[in-house]
């Protein structure tokens, strides 16, 4: 007989994150009120973190297919092909909630996770990205939970050995209350040796590994699964403890028994734990699973069976074995130290079965435990469309020159190497591109292949028109692989939103991810993989919508690969794309002139493509020596990161036309999309390419000096500007709290 | 040369070392797990990588310092054999004796990753003598615990023994607050045991071997040590 202590009461359901009709849904679907147990199994598997109920029907119009896709949406992570019988395993994913209430363990085991997520399908990790939202810098909280972040995502990548290689980190108001942090996650495997949760074959043990079970991070998932309140401190127990040794050691391990054929399937315990990988490996192959919970190594004694399916311990796996090679598996995990246990076994009732202590503690329907799970398409409303801000209506407040300065000291500009050099960005010995430039470029194996990554969104643009900001975060992501020279392959998204049972908030998440699809099919870059973060939200205030792409490309020879640094003095610098001065939502506006507002910058998916193709061609041929895709601050502020990566200042001039059309302010700061920035000894075999294929290119000035010397404008010393771009971001840090 | 490269669990630059040893030596080392009691037979250098041997638990290096195969790699030392320790490396052969000093958290109070410059202190041992004295190489940190401290005996023994092989420094050379990122005493970068046969040094030499990582400084440690060898056969 099932035990059920403490009663069901509409209280304990909605404590679970259960309403009344989703709880009316599990009592039509058993026949019969869940016992404690029970309900705590079916509030870890249908809470949004877990089941995507809001998020599921839009997510289905994202393309996912490519010929080079193996594995799409669905399992652990993406897989995708690279040839020479290697595959790209990869994933973000977000760990936002957490690391607001405890910012070091809640970043660090966000890494954890999402490394597991890629080992756990046979591939070894090769690097990291991350993309890190925090509240304004004058929040009392941002230093620390900046703070506490860097350090811990810095504590486990580079504790577990995987080099940290790019991202992104930005400051705004509206992340006060909910900080985000997406993490990815990038590894090389076999093509043909990729491992999947799926369970074959019935009474096959089902065996646990890795680390101890505990009572953290019981209920992490119904915790993210909700907006804070005042209450938000008090969750701190629901946040889980890293331990990057173990996941060391489970990664060996793991990909050992891997190696000797052991592994018929394998789950790694995330989010909602034993619950969720055990169902998972069930429901995929069709099959039951019985779990005999007095078998699971305990961290603390005394654990009910409650508290056993719902902990998120980390650094543990639930794998299937080939029953011939259990001891051979069990010696290789024993060498590395981890626990090892046979918890259960495949059953072909289509039942999840829990026992503990002689009794049944749930016996319920695997297969509906996750697809009866309840599926919304919630109400929501399309943002406003905001009219378009006309450059000439602005009246610049300061110089050109001084604008520039202000612009590359400011928080969402300035150097971010405080945070990298916290992350070890070398170790494996195949970073051929370090943190700071487009996108990191990280040797495979010996080479000469490489993959290019990178994680990239521009929120505010989002916040403005959901629909050109999906578009745009693709389009920058794509770029960004661009112009280090790789082919952009395939994408990771990381959705991180408010509260979508509020119609304006479905209608960002809608919106964007019709950009995202509209883009990633214009440019051939399908979606492998990704997460949903819902309910960024505090006291009712929401979060800036946050598409996080994280993009992967590849690179025929390393050695190509391409940096946005001058090479050398007097050559041309060139600029690629259509400049027409656009101001609505630039960085410009918001931090010279103080204005958050208007449309954002369209993105023309044919040009983005045109103008990307165009300057691949170029560095596949040899013909550029630099070259840096203009973003965020515009093409002054690209030039400036151009000049200041190499110590090579330039001269700027022979614009007057474009300089009295879009006027000084709007042409240097405006973010137009689809635009370069290339040098080249020889400008005119570019120049006359670019005639024949019709696009949009002109010189603007020649690599010169020390000095970065616009015409008519203060010039500025190359030195000067990098003091100012190093400089903020560990001056804020080092000030002591308001 | 055959080399030994120790594995700890949570060592993690093992790879880095295997490839720079390979790549420079050309030929494969041996890796050796912490539990055995023995070193291959004819190894003549052994190399004790970067990493978080047992997650850096209790005190970085502590518990490696203990582990099974250290008495073997104690009575190589004693024998006069080369060890190589490199960042966890120092760590665990400070914490095993064949040392002196200890490795404190970075006065920062940061973990740190980046290419730091170290003069080259002395040319005449098997370790340095790739380079010439004087000289300034380019190499990356990535570590919390760099800062060397000991005694001021200690110190002062060191010093006037020529055993500070490597220090922090200058792009030119010139030892400067200002270039010592972790804070250590005398900006000490490594060190070599009386006897001259043990080298501890926190950066890592490993990942600057190939061209293709933008730098080669760090070849002339492991190749001087294969014409060290080549020279005694």
């Amino acid at each position: 007989m099932i035990s059920n202590e403490p009663a069901i009461t509409p209280e304990l359901i909605a404590a679970h994150g259960l309403t009344p009709e989703e709880y009316a849904r599990i009592l039509k679907l058993i026949g019969r009120a869940p016992s404690f147990t029970e309900l705590g199994i079916f509030s870890a598997m249908w809470n949004e973190h877990c089941s995507y109920k809001s998020s599921k029907i839009h997510l289905r119009g994202l393309p996912t297919k490519a010929p080079w896709v193996i594995q799409g949406p669905g399992e652990n992570a993406g897989v995708i092909d690279i040839g020479d019988g290697l595959a790209v395993v990869f994933k973000m994913e977000s760990h936002n909630h957490p690391s607001y209430i405890e910012p070091y363990q809640g970043a660090a085991t966000g890494v954890g996770g999402i490394l597991r997520d890629v080992f756990t399908m046979g591939a070894r990790p090769i690097a990291c990205l991350n993309a890190l939202s925090f509240g304004d810098p004058n929040h009392p909280k941002t230093r620390h939970l900046v703070a506490g972040v860097v350090a811990g995502i810095g504590g486990y990548g580079n504790s577990f050995g995987v080099p940290t290689v790019g991202g992104e980190v930005r400051f705004h108001r509206r992340y006060d209350g909910n900080c985000l942090v997406n993490a990815m996650a990038v590894g090389i495997a076999q093509a043909d040796r990729i491992f999947y949760a799926k369970a074959t074959g019935i009474g096959m043990p089902i065996v646990y590994l890795g680390s101890k079970t505990g009572r953290d991070g019981i209920h992490g998932a119904t915790m993210a699964s909700a907006e804070f309140g005042a209450d938000a401190e008090e969750k701190r127990p629901t946040v889980q403890v890293g331990d990057p040794f173990s996941e060391k050691l489970l990664l060996e391990a793991c990909l050992e028994i891997m190696a000797k054929g052991c592994v018929i399937a394998i789950q790694d315990m995330g989010a909602a734990g034993l619950t969720c990988s055990a169902v998972e490996m069930g429901a995929k192959g069709d099959l039951g699973v019985a779990l005999e919970l007095d078998s699971v190594p305990c961290r603390e004694t005394g654990m009910s069976a409650y508290e056993m399916m719902l902990s998120e311990s980390q650094e543990r796996m639930l794998m299937v074995l080939k029953p011939d090679k259990e001891k051979e598996a069990e010696a290789i995990f024993r060498k590395w130290g981890l626990d090892f246990a046979v918890v259960g076994k495949t059953t072909p009732s289509k039942r999840f079965v829990v026992r503990h202590g002689g009794t049944v503690m749930a016996d319920l329907p695997i297969k509906e435990l996750g697809d009866e799970a309840p599926l919304y398409d919630r109400a929501f409303s399309a943002t406003a469309k905001l009219p378009t801000i006309d450059a000439r209506a602005i009246k610049p407040p300061l110089g050109v020159a001084a604008a520039l300065e202000r612009l590359i000291g400011s928080p969402d500009l300035c150097s971010r190497r405080w945070v990298w050099e916290q992350y070890d960005h070398v170790i494996l010995g195949n970073t051929v591109q370090r943190p700071g430039g487009d996108a990191a470029v990280v040797r495979i194996n010996d080479g000469p292949k490489a993959l290019a990554l990178t994680a990239d969104v521009a929120p505010r643009y989002c916040e403005a028109d959901p629909f050109e900001g999906g578009k745009q975060a693709v389009a920058e992501a794509w770029r960004n692989l661009t112009a280090v020279g790789a082919r952009p392959l395939a994408l990771t998204d990381n959705l991180n939103f408010g509260n979508p049972e509020r119609p304006d908030i479905m209608g960002q998440f809608v919106g964007c991810v019709r950009g995202i699809a509209e883009a990633c099919r214009a440019l051939d870059f399908p979606v492998v993989s990704g997460n949903v973060s819902l309910y960024n939200e505090t006291n009712g205030r929401a979060i800036l919508p946050t598409p996080t792409i994280g993009g992967v490309g590849l690179l025929g020879d390393f050695a190509k690969s391409m940096t946005l640094a001058f090479k050398a003095e007097g050559e041309a610098i060139l600029l690629i794309g259509e400049t027409r001065g656009w101001l609505g939502q630039s960085l410009y506006l918001r931090e010279i002139c103080e204005r958050e507002e208007g449309a954002p910058p369209p993105v023309d998916l044919a040009a983005e493509r045109r103008h990307g193709d165009f300057v691949r061609s170029l560095i596949a041929e040899g013909l550029v020596t630099a070259v840096h895709d203009i973003s965020d601050g515009g093409l002054l502020v690209a030039l400036a990161e151009m000049a200041m990566a190499s110590r090579i200042g330039a001269v700027v001039d022979g614009l007057q036309d474009v300089l009295a059309e879009a006027t000084p302010h709007g042409f240097w700061f405006g973010e137009d999309q689809a635009r370069y920035v290339v040098t080249a000894k020889n400008a005119e075999v570019i120049a006359q390419r670019a005639r024949r294929a019709n696009l949009p290119l002109r010189q603007i000035g020649t690599t010169s000096g020390r000095v970065l010397a616009v015409a008519g404008e203060r010039p500025l010393r190359v030195a000067d500007l990098i003091h100012r771009f190093e400089a903020w971001l560990p001056n804020y840090m080092a000030a002591s709290p308001a | 040369m055959k080399s030994a490269v120790l594995v700890f669990p949570g060592i993690n630059r093992e790879r880095d070392m295997a490839r720079a040893l390979a790549h420079v030596a050309g030929r494969e080392p041996a890796m050796v797990w912490h539990a055995e009691r023995d070193l291959p037979a004819g190894t003549d250098l052994v190399v004790i990588p970067g990493g978080f041997s047992y997650g850096d638990y209790l005190r970085c290096g502590a518990i490696a310092a203990r582990a099974p195969i250290m008495e073997a790699v104690r009575a190589f030392a004693d024998k006069g054999g080369l060890i190589l320790a490199v960042c966890n490396g120092f760590q665990i052969v400070c914490e095993a004796g064949l040392l002196p000093g200890v490795l404190m958290r970075n006065a920062q109070l940061r973990f740190i990753c980046r290419d730091v410059y170290l003069r080259v202190e002395r040319s005449d041992t098997p370790f340095t003598r790739g380079y010439n004295a004087g000289q300034v190489i380019r190499v990356p940190v990535a570590h919390g615990e760099g800062n060397y401290i000991a005694d001021g005996a200690t110190i002062a023994r060191l010093e006037g023994e020529g055993r500070v092989v490597f220090r922090y420094a200058s792009p030119d050379g010139i030892v400067d607050p200002n270039w010592n990122h972790n804070g250590a005493m005398n900006a000490i970068a490594g060190i070599i045991n009386e006897r001259g046969n043990v080298l501890g040094m926190m950066p890592h030499p490993e990942n600057h071997v190939e061209a293709a990582m933008g730098c080669t400084d760090g070849r002339g440690l492991f190749a001087g040590l294969v014409d060290h060898f080549k020279l005694a056969a």
